[in-house]
């Protein structure tokens, strides 16, 4: 039975966990597109001179300012584009090296799927953020991309797991066996039978990396090897900790990056259980 | 009077509403009778089977009463019945060889299911492997895991344990579907035996295999889209059925030495009708080569001979 | 085995390749100005730190002092030698991850498999459960030192025991490790407790639905033998899952640390990053990896005990 796109919509709309999770994700999303027009502050410039001010109470600072007179809000905002940037390109590649290694490995098995899956172990069971640690911290200049590009290369294995267990049940499936009775090459074959079922798990794949990528580089920035320039919100935190924000009860400076990236993260997790329900009949509750 | 069913109505939520898959099940089952239970898929005989036993979401109660030795079954309270489940009715399903707990060696789950039900299992024990060996299995199988039993082997296993305390009532739900024909010999005349050594006292045995009913059963129910169609002694439904669909339904089952050539193979034209808000009235009325107006309304299942039940209109009761 | 070999050269390699060189960083350090000084100097610490002799060689040493349990001499913390200091670091490691990893991974198993009975609990359960899990390690660690441990005052938040104290056996001393203790093994606790209550929440639904669930309800099994069964069942791939999640479990422990300044390797490690202390930072990975490795190994021999199977081989019928 095809599944019309109208009845996945249908479902979609009026799964609550899919709402919360996407609106918490489309806030945060805008914040960090129009946010920082609200402000003409740059987020590491000290603006301020005199004491530090305390949030909600200055129109200039709506988030208050850190230790050092920086405009928490647009440090806020500014962070929140990292972030995202961060999610989505590791996020994006790590799906897509998954994709490659775990497709091929499901789709090919035999030997390819041997030596691809010794492969994916490998780099799991390594805890590859400390070989990141370690490289980052050598590296004099980091921009936000290589950051990325680290992350994706790290974690990419969780994302083949999960592709090639896919790929193998759609495998084979019936309509896959008949197609290739009937002599379809391979390349149609994945085109036509496979590659459609696997678009919402993929979509499901992403999601996950999204939320593990901005994990990973808010973990990286705290410890001070993220970018080296410009702001995230791990590194708000990194400045914060560093910088006695805890004994000076400073709790705007380290209560927002941290509750919104948890928000974030969460709600993608949310939105992914969500999602599956509406891809899944199965799953969905009465 | 072993089992009675009363006007037992049970449908099926959906998303999109309720599929009344039983409607209107009213049969008797006398002691020592082992009646088949026939029909195409979706007839809702696995539907009838569940609704004895396990009544749970999303299957939901209507309507109807049923009565087991006399006593009220209480089908829709899912804890009550528990003082019924495995007792007095069990069930060998038709996931049988799924049926396993497969981290758990065999005896030992049997132990345990058994203690959970207040038998000890000292005093069952030799019983147990006694009919073991009645079905061909090894006293080994205790110690063995589900996974180093074949499939067979493991059904079988699952007819011991389903009437190893003498349940009034055993129904088998397809139990020979997946397995080939002189295994399903062997495993419709264990089905036998366990009648005739009283380790069960009554039997429904589900089917869409009228082959295999010919072999076992006393007495056969046919059901088409949710409703009785017509329930006489075997003899009767193969020899001289009085339904139209169960006429149909004999005359389209091939016959051994017949060959095409002399005598061609029909079909029933057309499929049976959806259950989410079917016809009005006879469901088999759209495919009835005997159709006329009366028929939207409800046929009784009515008696029409002695231990012969049919509803159809055309098929006058004995009091006509 | 071949996981070991690798990583362990990855583990060599690394540092190799990056740029800074050790004895420049330690000569700067000395800071000694006269030039034949310089030079003996550099060739003193060279040969200190074996690298007068060709990379191949120098790789060939590295395992051959591995397997004498020398992991060198520590640039920044010269003369002390690695192995020394990490195995003091590691006693604080052992005590914080095993109870941890443990304890969440039960506590949250049991929470989760409990919540999958109640939907009032589970109302509850899933939000807070999604949250923890998001939580990142060291943003939770913030938080509690600062609510726990500023705010309320009710522990501190750096070191592994009191500045006025030595290590000593006295229940005093082993009150104050405690003491200190506490904030950082709750951080790391609460987050897999977060993450493994969901998951098993999430398996054991599959395993009631399960065919065997089914035929038990159907023989009258009272719920709790059905969920007895249903939560062992449940544990297999909620093991397997452990055994993945030790990298993660063992980068949040990572930035714990970080916060509270507890004395473990990852502590270790950051200090020896910053220092750019070739020789430590090798030690602390090898460690780390090995106690990944052999935390795996273990997992998986529970695993095959516990889970028949794998033991009786594939020599049964796929049903």
């Amino acid at each position: 039975m095809k599944k019309t796109k109208n009845e996945f919509l249908y479902f979609a709309f009026r799964n609550n966990k899919l709402r919360i999770g996407v609106s918490i994700v489309l806030f945060f999303l805008v914040l960090a597109i129009i946010g920082p027009f609200f402000t003409e502050n740059e987020p590491l410039d000290f603006v301020h001179r005199g004491a530090p001010v305390r949030p909600f109470t200055s129109r200039e600072y709506l988030l208050g300012t850190t230790v050092f007179g920086q405009d928490v809000y647009s440090q806020l905002v500014y962070g929140l584009r990292a972030t995202f940037i961060v999610g989505a390109v590791g996020g994006g590649l790590a799906t897509l090296i998954g994709v490659i290694v775990g497709f091929t490995a499901g789709y090919r098995g035999g030997e390819a799927d041997e030596a691809l899956n010794m492969l994916t172990n490998i780099v799991l069971v390594i805890p590859t953020l400390a070989v990141l640690l370690i490289i980052s911290a050598y590296l004099e200049v980091r921009g936000i991309l290589l950051e990325s590009v680290f992350i994706g290369c790290a974690a990419w294995p969780w994302a083949a797991r999960a592709i090639r267990a896919q790929t193998f049940s759609l495998r084979s499936r019936d309509s896959v066996d008949l197609a290739k009775l009937s002599g379809k090459s391979s390349a149609k074959i994945i085109f036509t039978e496979i590659a459609p079922n696997m678009m919402s798990y993929l979509l499901l794949v992403f999601i996950l990396q999204f939320g593990g990528a901005t994990l990973n580089a808010a973990t990286l920035d705290f410890i001070g090897v993220g970018p080296t320039e410009g702001i995230s919100l791990g590194l708000m935190m990194n400045h914060a900790v560093s910088h006695s924000a805890l004994l000076l009860d400073f709790w705007w400076w380290f209560i927002p990056p941290g509750l919104a990236i948890t928000a974030i993260v969460g709600a993608l997790y949310v939105t992914n259980v969500g999602l599956d329900e509406v891809f899944n009949p199965k799953l969905r509750e009465m | 009077m072993s089992l009675q069913v009363d006007n037992l109505r049970v449908y099926y939520q959906t998303l999109k509403g309720d599929v009344r898959a039983l409607d209107g099940a009213t049969f008797d089952i006398a002691d020592g009778e082992i009646m088949g239970l026939a029909g195409e898929s979706g007839c809702g005989k696995t539907t009838l089977a569940h609704s004895l036993i396990r009544l749970t979401a999303p299957l939901r109660y209507v309507e109807g009463s049923v009565k087991l030795d006399g006593e009220e079954l209480p089908i829709a309270d899912m804890e009550k019945m528990d003082a019924f489940r495995f007792r007095k009715i069990s069930i060998v399903p038709q996931y049988a060889m799924n049926a396993l707990n497969p981290t758990r060696k065999i005896g030992k789950m049997t132990a345990e299911l058994l203690a959970s039900k207040g038998a000890r299992i000292r005093e069952i024990e030799p019983e147990l492997r006694r009919r073991l060996d009645l079905v061909e299995l090894t006293q080994d199988v205790l110690g063995m895991y589900p996974i180093e039993l074949s499939g067979g082997m493991k059904q079988r296993m699952v007819m011991v344990l389903s009437t190893l305390l003498d349940p009034s009532l055993l129904m088998a739900d397809e139990i020979t579907s997946a397995l080939d024909v002189s295994t399903q010999k062997a495993v419709a005349e264990m089905l036998v035996q366990f009648r005739d050594r009283h380790f069960v006292k009554s039997m429904i045995v589900i089917t869409h295999d009228i082959s295999i009913l010919y072999q076992v059963a006393d007495t056969i129910l046919i059901m088409y889209a949710g409703q009785l169609a017509e329930k006489a002694s075997t003899k009767t439904i193969i020899g001289s059925p009085r339904h139209p669909y169960t006429k149909l339904l004999i005359s389209s089952l091939p016959q051994v030495g017949v060959k095409v050539a002399e005598k061609r193979l029909h079909g029933i034209p057309g499929t049976p009708p959806q259950l989410l808000d079917p016809p009005a009235g006879c469901r088999f009325r759209a495919r009835c080569p005997l159709v006329f107006e009366k028929c939207v309304e409800v046929p009784p299942f009515i008696e029409v001979d002695k231990d012969h039940m049919v509803a159809c209109w055309k098929v006058p009761g004995k009091n006509a | 085995m071949l996981t070991f070999f690798i990583a362990v050269t990855i583990d060599w390699l690394i540092p190799r390749f990056m740029p800074g060189d050790p004895v420049q960083s330690m000569l700067g350090r000395v800071r000694v100005a006269h030039p034949e000084s310089v030079e003996a100097m550099r060739g003193f610490f060279t040969n200190a730190f074996g690298l007068d002799v060709p990379v191949w060689q120098q790789y060939l040493n590295f395992w051959a002092a591995l397997f004498r349990g020398d992991l060198g001499i520590s640039v920044y913390r010269f003369p002390q030698r690695v192995t020394e200091i990490l195995l003091t670091a590691v006693p604080y490691d052992v005590a914080l991850l095993v109870p941890a990893i443990l304890l969440s991974w039960w506590a949250g198993n049991k929470f989760g498999a409990y919540a999958a009975r109640r939907r009032l609990l589970d109302n509850t359960l899933l939000p807070l459960g999604y949250t923890l899990t998001a939580t990142p390690y060291m943003w939770l660690a913030i938080l509690l030192a600062w609510g726990l441990g500023i705010k309320l005052d009710l522990f501190p938040i750096a070191g592994a025991y009191a500045y006025d104290m030595a290590p000593h056996w006295s229940l005093r001393f082993i009150g104050s490790v405690l003491h200190h203790w506490f904030l950082t093994f709750a951080s790391l606790f609460l987050v897999g407790f977060g993450g493994w209550a969901i998951g098993m929440r999430n398996t054991i639904i599959y395993e009631l639905e399960a065919d065997y669930s089914h035929y038990l309800e159907a023989l009258g099994a009272p719920q709790k033998l059905v969920r007895k069964y249903a939560f062992r069942n449940a544990l297999l791939p909620q093991l397997s899952g452990l055994a993945l999640q030790l990298g993660v479990i063992v980068a949040g422990a990572l930035v714990t640390e970080v916060v509270f300044s507890y004395p473990g390797i990852g502590y270790q490690l950051l200090a020896a990053i910053q220092n750019q202390d070739y020789f430590l930072i090798q030690g602390c990975f090898l460690f780390i990896i090995m106690g990944v490795l052999m935390a795996n190994f273990i997992i998986d021999i529970v695993f095959v005990i516990v889970d028949p199977r794998t033991r009786r081989g594939m020599t049964g019928e796929t049903a």
